[in-house]
């Protein structure tokens, strides 16, 4: 099956679809903050660290599809690690919790300057629909700044990915700044 | 006198569509030492409200389900642990949520709270203010020479809900494994009451994100027994169609995990591309990938649109077309065969004791489908075939999801070309009533329990079957190398967020 299952992604091509555009706007508002911090320590290429919490797990069902052979992040220059020491971009869901606060807290701490949060879900947003429950603090910048949010309950992967390839262009060094390095 | 005829000296409570058994404290004490003699009685959730203690016990020979409660006496209940150690988790909960507590229960160490709500116990009738600092956990002891303990977690290093993991090894070789949960917990059913059964669906919707469909299944039939209401046919068989699209996806994702987590990418690559697929073709048919809120008391919210029959036979025959060999190459990897044969092992006779239902049940000879016995809606015109095997290791999950694709693509084949024609949402009137409801997710049993007064949620319960595999996790990772526990662990794929509530 292997053979046969090669032979036919050689003769139809990849599974994987072409990247969502980035967002012209929020691109270039990002990519002003950030420009003279994460140019060069970054360069082109994130990496992600998924911290959930308090999500209901259907975010995580969308953010593991990013994986999968059809959106193929890595092509990207994003890639998942396991470790917010590794991280430039902490991908969070969920409301936070009284339980999750702490840890969540830990992990922002433990990723280097300069970072990225993204905030995923409704829930991630504002606490969702879990808004008002004394067992959560809120939305994720109730615990931690965050620099964008992607909306849905779940998002798609398309929605995720198109704010990360954001942050990639918001990331990328304007061809001038290239030359001087 | 044995437990069933004991239940029947009791009060009957009104609860549609099974009555309530309310018994006393000594009652309830008689009928635990019963059930310590008596194995024929299943325990398959259990959970409080102020005053009260509930059970549910499936006795599977004959599909009879037994709702029985027991009133809380100066906080006190007897422990139904000694009996039914499948209980231990339920216990917990309920200490920690309402505040009371088993009397001889074989353990009371916090699960959900962490020390960290600013009232407690949350949903007791009068919570006080909780002044006291977080305590550090406590973990069951394992002593003997060489012994080391690995703590993993909250956070993991895969994309995956949170938890604590404690594993105490000897070399590679793990002694015990104590999961420590609670780290999601988003005050869930406190926030359900005072809303409407239309309201409150979103919760049981959004308890576990991958059993959505499923969760609110049980949910609005709960909520339809309290009102005596039934949804209209064709809103009963689009139920189906969703929660056997939600089984297949969830298998798919989860088989190809499994395999991933034994470093065979190529054969992941072909399984979540498959779930992709049909995530879209569902989307296409029902306006979201993963059906979230399309089930609610009543009926259902959304209809299939106009192609969308098409668009999920497709998925499925493109699923068919490449089926045997993925099959075949399963079958024939040496290098798969090593890591999931024999690995993770649950034994038929734990399995018997615990009832976790299920793929994880079904794979260590234990039948139980809610489907098949007692049913529920649909189901009951249509026949489901599920194989039962015996080893009880990661190979007989994968085998029994992957028979579990075959049929639950039958199903949807069966059901799509005859889904009756009609509306699709009965009204619920703002009623007072009792109500229970069941339906059988991918993970296994789900039992949904609310009380409505004047058409609003006074008290509710969500049982996902997690709380009885959790456990039994536990025990199968016992004697196998730490590496292995990510094949166990997604073999068996329990629920954080359902149990964390
Ligand atoms: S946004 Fe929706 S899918 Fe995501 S965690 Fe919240 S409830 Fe779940």
């Amino acid at each position: 099956m292997a053979w046969r299952t090669m032979w036919r992604a050689l003769r139809d091509g990849p599974a994987t679809e072409p990247a969502p555009a980035a967002d012209p706007l929020l691109a270039e508002s990002l990519a002003a903050r950030l420009h003279a911090a994460a140019q060069r320590r970054l360069g082109r290429g994130l990496a992600i660290r998924q911290v959930d919490s308090g999500s209901c797990n259907g975010c995580e069902l969308e953010i593991h599809m990013l994986g999968s052979i059809v959106y193929d992040l890595e092509r990207l220059g994003l890639r998942f690690v396991a470790s917010p020491r590794h991280a430039d971009v902490l991908l969070v869901t969920g409301p936070v919790t009284r339980n999750m606060h702490d840890a969540l807290l830990r992990s922002w701490a433990a990723t280097p300057d300069p970072k990225f949060v993204v905030a995923v879900g409704d829930c991630a947003i504002d606490g969702g629909v879990f808004k008002g429950s004394t067992a959560i603090i809120g939305g994720i910048d109730a615990a931690v700044p965050v620099d964008a949010f992607v909306r849905g309950c779940p998002p798609t992967p398309a929605a995720i990915l198109e704010v990360l390839c954001t942050l990639i262009e918001a990331n990328t060094p304007p061809p001038e700044r290239v030359r001087r390095i | 006198m044995n437990a069933r005829t004991l239940l029947l000296t009791a009060t009957a409570e009104a609860c549609a569509p099974v009555p309530r058994r309310h018994l006393t404290g000594s009652q309830w004490a008689a009928f635990v030492t019963a059930l310590t003699q008596d194995s024929s009685l299943e325990l398959r959730a259990m959970w409080a409200d102020g005053v009260s203690v509930y059970t549910i016990f499936l006795a599977p020979e004959d599909g009879t389900v037994i709702f029985a409660s027991v009133s809380v006496e100066l906080g006190l209940y007897q422990a139904l642990s000694p009996a039914r150690p499948s209980a231990v988790l339920y216990e917990r909960m309920i200490h920690d949520l309402w505040g009371h507590t088993a009397a001889d229960g074989l353990d009371m160490r916090p699960f959900l709270d962490h020390g960290n709500w600013t009232a407690t116990p949350p949903l007791a009738i009068r919570p006080l203010p909780n002044l006291t600092a977080p305590e550090p956990k406590e973990f069951l002891p394992a002593e003997g020479e060489g012994l080391h303990r690995i703590p993993v977690g909250p956070v993991h290093a895969g994309i995956i809900e949170p938890g604590h993991f404690r594993f105490t090894a000897q070399g590679e070789i793990i002694v015990r494994l104590e999961a420590r949960l609670g780290y999601l917990h988003k005050g869930t059913l406190g926030l359900m009451q005072g809303k409407s059964p239309r309201v409150a669906a979103r919760f049981a919707a959004r308890l576990s994100g991958d059993s959505t469909v499923a969760h609110a299944i049980a949910f609005a039939r709960a909520a339809e027994a309290a009102a005596h209401v039934l949804p209209p046919p064709r809103a009963e068989a689009l139920r189906c169609v969703f929660a056997e699209i939600e089984r297949i996806a969830n298998h798919l994702g989860d088989i190809g995990g499994i395999i991933n987590d034994a470093a065979f990418a190529l054969m992941q690559a072909r399984f979540v591309w498959h779930r992709e697929h049909l995530l879209r073709a569902t989307e296409t048919a029902f306006g979201h990938r993963l059906m979230m809120d399309a089930v609610v008391p009543g009926g259902v919210s959304v209809d299939l649109a106009p192609g969308g029959e098409d668009t999920i036979i497709q998925a499925l025959d493109t699923l068919a077309a490449e089926w045997d060999a993925l099959l075949a190459t399963y079958d024939n990897s040496a290098s798969l065969a090593d890591r999931v044969v024999s690995t993770g092992t649950l034994s038929a006779s734990l399995a018997a004791s615990f009832a976790p239902g299920g793929f994880i049940g079904r794979a260590s000879g234990q039948a139980a489908d809610l489907r098949r016995v007692p049913g529920y809606g649909h189901y009951r015109d249509i026949d489901v075939e599920m194989p039962v095997l015996t080893a009880g290791d990661v190979d007989a999950r994968v085998r029994i999801r992957m028979a579990e694709v075959v049929e639950s693509a039958r199903l949807l084949r069966h059901i799509l070309p005859r889904l009756p024609e009609g509306a699709l949402l009965e009204r619920l009137d703002a009623v007072s009533g009792e109500g229970l409801g069941w339906a059988e997710g991918f993970r296994g049993d789900i039992w949904h329990w609310v009380r409505v007064e004047g058409g609003q949620i006074a008290a509710a319960f969500m049982a996902d079957p997690s709380w009885r595999q959790w456990p039994l996790l536990e025990v199968a990772v016992e004697g196998n190398i730490v590496a292995d526990f990510p094949l166990c662990n997604k073999s068996f794929n329990c629920s954080y967020s359902g149990v964390d509530l």
